[in-house]
């Protein structure tokens, strides 16, 4: 039976990866994803971890060295973060196109300039339409299990695409937390060995990666709409697999007291736990809110998230950026969920805020300044400020 | 023209007797190259040479445009296009996951070839740093670039592998300017500075040297570099049919002399003990040079007698 052990996140995810036995690591050192890929360099350097190690000299050539191997047929895992991520950022959307199931843990940090190790999500944000699965974690049990359903999901034949899991930079990474690490028979059924369509072999020759000439470019990008489309029955079977073996059940969306809930926060990653808390404080107060995780952020959960948010007590969600889209709305989701709920009868109004850029902390006054952001957009029936669309930071120093 | 300086027998060999190369063609008819070129003249030696059990990298270029309009394809071993300047990258993960699944007995243990294949511009500038790395890493990839100096598949624009002197559309020569003003990257040399077994230069005007280092290349362990000679007759301004007299013209002045280094040995697979020809003969057939004042050609020949020379001693140190 699993062991519930004190054990840094990092290292957590980096078992994942051997425990899913992989065969090729390809990773480039970038903080804070570093223990992830010294830890793996470790197993392999003891013979703990059957892998090729790849010491690659860039990032493009990390996800570049992981296409050639996925497409050779190996099961593959990489991890990076911000300005890695950017530097990759060409051969992620090749990675997707030529359907190869890489699998990535991403400790989502800021994007330079200025330069910021820390956390918030404009690194993943900048890669949302790239083709790929991309999950939520918030704590460090959620980056093990991910990482490990991660491989079920994108090299699942009804699948084939890479999957990335986000989980927030330092606050995860660099935290000891107590994780349910499962012993490795007991994880060893869970994940078959990696069957590939097709792969380079001479006994089979294949051409991968031709040119799309206009005549079948469309019909190309169609069948990967389709594919990310379909990915979605795979994502929550193999939840729901994960459920009935392991007991811990993984939604594409996560509420929190949202029952009787007039004012829901909606966000990704860590801060979700801290908005819970902050939901049970304003609880006690006697005020209607409540919180909403939107873990699954591609393949898009729109059931999901019109059954969480529409036809319900809620009249007004708060939606929470890590990054923002500059000249634009807020950030990329709050734009989404706002279009997302447009066509429905009965919907609550969206706003969106900004917080926690770059390794900014968000304290309680924060999130309950949220909450009173969205309340006051309740009762006035329009965003605060003279310009409404400006985007709101909260916890700007003025 | 200048007297032609007699050539040894093995250079004609090399030229006539190219009966003696495998009939089986993998990288098959049907392409869209031009009429007359380098490069797919090149890689139809090349896959002679490395056969059946190859799997073939390919940067994006000319090669890779004309071989793989879906649906058509003209390889007929396993073939990878990922980008441009990655194609050292690629390779690097392919033989890694190749020996993982070997050793882990996925898949059958056999000798599989892995070639990376990229154009001058995917290699001495864009693809580099991956080039670089790849060979630092050891991998058991051979990695060859064909070189057709300059970006002809978008347009001929100059790049770092382009020659001195030569017109391009982002080197152009005009009222003040001859061209390209500075010399050729030398790639090979710089992949032999990173101390792996096998670096050569070839060119498809002399095949069965070509397919021998190509073979070489595959039977020692560990990365190689081959640098193609690679002439282009769309982007250089000569008729078709001059390929492969261009390319011989090119090693018989010296312009691109080649050889072979094997652990830090060098040895010139093509030698000329009666002297080299005059560098005029090969740039004045070529529209790219057409424009070149004499001064210039003349500071081209004494680079080009100074480089050789030097190359000779390399031999002669290293071959002690």
């Amino acid at each position: 039976m699993a062991k519930r052990r004190g054990i840094e996140v990092s290292i957590a995810i980096a078992e994942a990866a051997r425990q899913a036995d992989v065969d090729v690591v390809s990773a480039y050192p970038i903080t804070p994803q570093t223990h992830i890929v010294e830890h793996l360099a470790q197993l392999v350097a003891d013979g703990v971890l059957d892998a090729n190690y790849i010491t690659v000299e860039s990032e493009h050539t990390a996800m570049s060295a992981c296409v050639g191997a996925s497409a050779a047929g190996a099961r593959v895992f990489t991890s990076t973060s911000s300005q890695g991520l950017a530097l990759m950022n060409e051969i992620v959307y090749l990675a997707s196109s030529l359907r190869t199931p890489v699998v990535m843990a991403l400790a989502n940090r800021s994007l330079s300039g200025p330069i910021s190790i820390w956390n918030d999500h404009s690194d993943v944000m900048n890669e949302r339409d790239t083709g790929w699965i991309s999950i939520f974690a918030n704590n460090g049990q959620e980056a093990y299990d991910l990482t490990l359903m991660a491989f079920r999901i994108g090299e699942d034949r009804r699948v084939m695409l890479p999957v990335m899991i986000n989980f927030d930079g330092f606050i995860l990474t660099h935290v000891i937390e107590p994780i349910y690490i499962f012993d490795d028979e007991e994880i060893a059924g869970f994940i078959p060995p990696f069957e590939p369509i097709y792969r380079l072999d001479p006994d089979n020759p294949v051409t991968m990666g031709p040119v799309g000439v206009p005549d079948v470019y469309t019909e190309a990008k169609k069948q990967q709409e389709v594919a990310i489309r379909e990915s979605r029955p795979v994502i929550d079977e193999v939840f729901e697999e994960f459920a009935q073996r392991y007991g811990r059940r993984y939604r594409a969306v996560e509420t929190y007291r949202t029952e009787d809930a007039e004012v829901v926060l909606l966000a990704q990653g860590s801060v979700i736990e801290a908005a819970e808390v902050a939901v049970d404080h304003l609880r006690e107060q006697g005020k209607k809110v409540g919180a909403v995780e939107l873990r699954l952020w591609r393949p898009f959960p729109f059931k999901d998230l019109k059954e969480a948010l529409c036809g319900n007590t809620i009249k007004q969600v708060v939606v929470l950026d890590r990054c923002i889209s500059f000249g634009g709305q807020a950030g990329p989701v709050m734009s989404e969920v706002r279009s997302a709920l447009y066509h429905e009868p009965k919907r609550p109004m969206v706003v969106g805020v900004v917080a926690g850029l770059g390794g900014r902390d968000i304290p309680l006054s924060d999130y309950v300044k949220m909450f009173e952001i969205g309340e006051e957009c309740l009762r006035t029936g329009k965003e605060p400020g003279e310009e409404p669309e400006l985007v709101k930071i909260v916890g700007l120093r003025e | 023209m200048s007297v032609v300086a007699k050539r040894p027998k093995e250079a004609y060999l090399s030229v006539f007797a190219y009966r003696m190369a495998p009939r089986e063609e993998y990288f098959v008819r049907g392409h869209r190259a031009c009429q007359g070129c380098g490069p797919a003249l090149g890689l139809r030696h090349i896959m002679k040479a490395a056969g059946r059990d190859t799997i073939v990298v390919n940067a994006t270029g000319c090669m890779e445009i004309i071989c793989s309009p879906y649906p058509y394809t003209s390889w007929a071993v396993p073939w990878l296009h990922v980008a441009f300047e990655n194609a050292a990258a690629v390779a690097s993960g392919v033989d890694a996951a190749i020996k993982a699944l070997q050793r882990k007995g996925r898949i059958p243990k056999k000798k599989i070839n892995i070639l990376a294949i990229a154009g001058d511009g995917g290699t001495a500038d864009i693809g580099i740093q991956a080039l670089s790395g790849m060979l630092a890493r050891w991998h058991n990839v051979t990695y060859i670039c064909y070189d057709n100096e300059a970006y002809m598949n978008t347009g001929v624009q100059g790049s770092s592998s382009t020659p001195f002197g030569a017109s391009t559309t982002t080197t152009p020569a005009g009222k003040v300017s001859f061209g390209a003003g500075y010399w050729k990257k030398n790639v090979a040399a710089i992949a032999a500075a990173h101390d792996v077994p096998y670096v050569a230069t070839a060119c498809p005007s002399y095949p069965l040297d070509l397919i021998r280092k190509v073979r070489r290349s595959f039977e020692l362990e560990g990365p190689a570099y081959i640098h193609l000679f690679a002439v282009c007759p769309t982007g250089w301004g000569i008729p078709p049919e001059l390929t492969v007299r261009m390319g011989r013209l090119a090693v018989e002045t010296g312009i691109f002399p080649l050889y072979e280094v094997e652990y830090g040995r060098y040895k010139l697979t093509i030698d000329f003990p009666q002297g080299l020809r005059p560098v005029e003969d090969y740039l004045r057939q070529q529209r790219r040079f057409r424009h070149l004042p004499p001064e210039v050609i003349e500071q081209i020949q004494e680079r080009v007698t100074a480089e050789y020379e030097r190359l000779k001693k390399m031999e002669k140190v290293t071959q002690e």
